[in-house]
């Protein structure tokens, strides 16, 4: 049996403990900027009926939505529909990379959102998404 | 010590016998990745946003005309939006113009920009003559049918040390097939 130290203990926590500590904090932060911009409060059903949403895109895509390269699980990985790159789970749960930077976020809602619905989503869209990620 | 003139001499000769191997290995290497590859350059921030869709394609594989071309047009790129914000399409610019084809040494490069009509500014790799050129044997069922496979542009599906610029034969393995022998 291993005798855990004090600065093991230090360690394990700042290893394991704060990212996730951190991981609340941008996306309360991100939350509270949403309800700035004019948002309520996110609602996480409303955020997985638009998660599973479908939108009228181009071709060969005529038929796009967040399953479309996430897979409909969010603790699966997903697939980058045309590139086929492995795309890691998004639920928190299985990977603990997941929703750790506001900065990357913003990016990926930006990008995503106007492929998948055509155009930004707005702060209530990006609120609700974003709730109903963070119980999974 | 029991044994001086033993160990003396197990001494003497791995020195000896692994310094110049351990040198001319680096240079076979440094050697080898010129004659079968690209240069392979990285960024982790080219890496990060670039390859977090698609392999991080080397800079090596287009002429800068290319990347400038492609950077300056990713609000659409190839039916995605890969939107950046202005300061990282700066950084991810610059480094992808300071090791383009025309300034590389690397035999690809170098074979890529010959086959390239002048001022001829391809945005796919796969459609440089060269590479179309080099893959025009492998049937469609290889590739494009390959559901492991899909296009051309998944460098790295079958070219297994892709990453690393080196594409020569002996690393193929192409998904459901294996090696590639022509």
């Amino acid at each position: 049996m291993i005798k855990i130290k004090p600065y093991m203990a230090v360690s394990i926590f700042s290893l394991i403990v704060l990212p996730v500590f951190a991981a609340e904090n941008t996306i309360d932060n991100l939350l509270q900027e949403y309800q700035a911009a004019g948002a309520a409060q996110g609602n996480a059903q409303r955020g997985e009926v638009l998660w599973n949403k479908t939108f009228n895109g181009n071709k060969p895509y005529a038929q796009r939505s967040c399953k479309t390269c996430h897979s409909s699980n969010v603790k699966n990985h997903g697939k980058h529909i045309r590139t086929g790159k492995t795309i890691k789970p998004l639920a928190p749960s299985v990977n603990p990379t997941s929703l750790v930077k506001s900065k990357n976020i913003e990016k990926w809602f930006k990008r995503n959102c106007k492929w998948t619905i055509g155009k930004e989503c707005s702060a209530q869209q990006k609120a609700d998404i974003l709730i109903f990620l963070k119980q999974q | 010590m029991k044994y001086p003139v033993l160990i003396a001499s197990l001494f003497l000769t791995t020195t000896v016998v692994s310094i110049p191997v351990v040198f001319s290995d680096d240079e076979r290497r440094e050697y080898r990745q010129r004659s079968v590859g690209v240069a392979a350059v990285n960024l982790p921030l080219y890496k990060e946003e670039c390859g977090s869709c698609h392999m991080a394609y080397h800079p090596g594989l287009l002429p800068e005309r290319s990347w400038q071309k492609i950077m300056a047009g990713l609000e659409s790129h190839f039916g995605d939006n890969a939107e950046l914000d202005s300061n990282s399409t700066k950084i991810i610019t610059d480094f992808l113009k300071k090791y383009s084809a025309d300034k590389s040494s690397y035999r690809r490069s170098t074979k890529i920009m010959r086959s390239l009509v002048k001022n001829d500014s391809p945005i796919r790799i796969s459609e440089t003559p060269y590479i179309k050129h080099e893959h025009d044997e492998i049937p469609d069922k290889m590739i494009k049918r390959n559901q492991e496979v899909k296009s051309l542009a998944n460098c790295n599906a079958c070219h297994t040390t892709a990453e690393k610029g080196i594409y020569d034969e002996d690393n193929v393995k192409i998904p459901g097939y294996g090696k590639w022998d022509d």
